[in-house]
């Protein structure tokens, strides 16, 4: 068939009608997508972004120059590992064509489609997608605030609290008590404050024996309960003590001055508080208005787009996603997903529907790893299991078994973050 | 002529995008959390990128009869339809 020029031009006045979302493209720019947070889910996307089709431009917003991973931190804080082994550069991100903006999203204009940074600056985008991780909800826990911290570390954003509850832990005279406070649903890393509990336990048992360590809790169950409390009684027979909120384990107050947590049902005094607050997402989530009342933000299960504003999309822990918890390995497995659909919507195509995985490895002590895994895809709006699929290491297995899941736990490591920032 | 310039890189770009972008099966991308896409990554965890498409199809069938026992790969197997596993098999067998 013969195409006359007449017959070209109407198709692509189309194909212009088609790309009408996309007016960058019809100027012969590239689709502009930025994305703000460089962590698991952020530096993620924007890779992905880049490996979908080379043409959209991506901007990636992050405030420092390295990023601090919270997954294997718990190791840092009983020493068997370095903070330096948490930390990676941008330098492969950026050599994949995202362009590195150094700075902190203050705001965001859904109409103007610009993200507003702390030095005035603006960047316009197409498509936005916001990974800013967790913030402490401040106002939550009475008493705990910014300098409740440098008293009470919560270390649960990795870096300098990670090194204080370090340096906290080494300087505690052997008899002393450590008391970590656990937060309710939903928070970063549900098997997170269990898996710290467990090697804290570790070090007591190897270092300091004669110590005590209380877990008081804001819940009554939690992420791999029944493994982890088999493993502590076969480990940490009377060291560690896990107090429900059914046993009054939900703290309602803390005096940083004393490192002293309040319950309903009595304080206590410790040598070494750890304080794992109430958190929500991150705060440029609230700025830019995709949080909900409950301090997470609603979205869309297969591209992640916000349900309270259009062409902005979130990932990793500040999106509510349904039966996926807020881990390292969730905020990767997303960010790639929404990466698919963003590049697909900026390019006049339709998402396809995903399907979606996590798997989170804990240690109770460095030679013996347990761990859960999910798959998951949209239903009813939501992200669900897929029914049949995922669960927890078996209860009953010989060490030899938790000993591989130690070393798989450290190979995940390796490999997820060679993929996001290697 | 503007008009028609402007529409003609709109439908370039129609096109490179369909060529360009070769969007993995649902599920195939969350695999790269554990199993390694860089070579040089040091993981007793297989590379799938270039691995056989039948030996990853029986692996996954296996792991998911209970036919062969996994740490994760059982429960994870289990989410997958033949359909989908068929998908993501050939999907990686094409990568370099």
């Amino acid at each position: 068939m013969k195409t006359t020029r007449r017959d070209f031009l109407k198709l692509g006045l189309a194909a212009s009608a088609a790309l009408v979302p996309v007016p960058a493209l019809a100027q012969g720019a590239g689709p502009r997508a930025v994305v703000v947070g460089g962590g698991f889910a952020g530096a993620t996307c924007a890779r992905a972004l880049r490996h979908a089709d080379p043409r959209i431009a991506v901007t990636l917003v992050e405030a420092n120059p390295t990023f601090t991973a919270c997954p294997f931190s718990n190791a840092v804080i009983v020493g068997l590992r370095e903070l330096s082994a948490q930390q990676f550069t941008y330098a492969r991100v950026a050599a994949d064509g995202v362009t590195i903006t150094r700075g902190t999203a203050t705001g965001v204009d859904p109409q103007a489609r610009t993200v507003t940074l702390a030095d005035g600056a603006r960047v316009s985008y197409d498509r936005l997608v916001l990974a800013p991780g967790i913030d402490i909800r401040s106002g939550a826990l009475t008493g705990y605030d910014e300098a409740a911290a440098a008293q009470m570390p919560h270390a649960w954003q990795a870096g300098d609290q990670t090194l204080l509850l370090r340096r906290q832990l080494e300087a505690m005279d052997d008899g002393g008590l450590v008391v970590i406070s656990a937060p309710a649903n939903p928070f970063r890393c549900p098997p997170g404050p269990y898996e710290r509990a467990s090697l804290i336990a570790h070090y007591l048992k190897t270092k300091k024996p004669k110590s005590k360590l209380i877990v008081l809790d804001a819940k009554d169950a939690f992420s791999k309960q029944r493994l982890f409390q088999a493993a502590w009684a076969e480990l940490y027979p009377g060291l560690l003590e896990w107090v429900p909120l059914s046993k009054g384990g939900a703290v309602t107050s803390v005096e940083p001055a004393t490192r002293t947590l309040v319950t309903d049902f009595g304080r206590h005094q410790a040598n070494v508080a750890n304080v794992i607050p109430p958190q929500k997402a991150g705060r440029i989530a609230e700025a830019a208005g995709v949080a909900d009342r409950t301090g997470w933000c609603p979205i869309d299960p297969v591209t992640f787009e916000s349900k309270l504003q259009p062409r902005i999309h979130v990932i990793g822990d500040a999106a509510i996603a349904g039966a996926m918890p807020k881990s390292a390995f969730a905020a990767n497995s997303q960010a790639k997903t929404c990466a698919a659909a963003v590049a697909q919507l900026l390019t006049g195509g339709t998402p396809s529907t995903p399907k979606l995985i996590n798997t989170c490895y804990s240690l109770v002590a460095p030679d013996y790893g347990i761990s859960v895994a999910g798959v998951y895809q949209p239903t009813n709006g939501q992200l669900a299991d897929v029914p049949g699929a995922g669960g927890v290491s078996p209860q009953e297995a010989p060490r030899a078994t938790r000993a591989a899941e130690a070393v798989l736990a450290e190979a995940w490591f390796r490999t997820i973050t060679t993929e996001v920032f290697g | 002529m503007r008009v028609a310039t402007a529409a003609a890189i709109g439908l370039l770009s129609i096109a490179a995008a369909t060529a360009a972008f070769a969007e993995p099966p649902a599920g195939a991308a969350s695999c790269s959390g554990c199993h390694p896409s860089a070579a040089r990554v040091s993981s007793p965890v297989p590379r799938l990128t270039g691995m056989d498409r039948a030996a990853i199809v029986k692996a996954m069938q296996d792991f998911r009869s209970g036919q062969r026992a996994g740490t994760v790969m059982d429960r994870i197997a289990k989410g997958f339809t033949d359909e989908e596993i068929q998908a993501i098999a050939a999907w990686y067998a094409s990568q370099k």
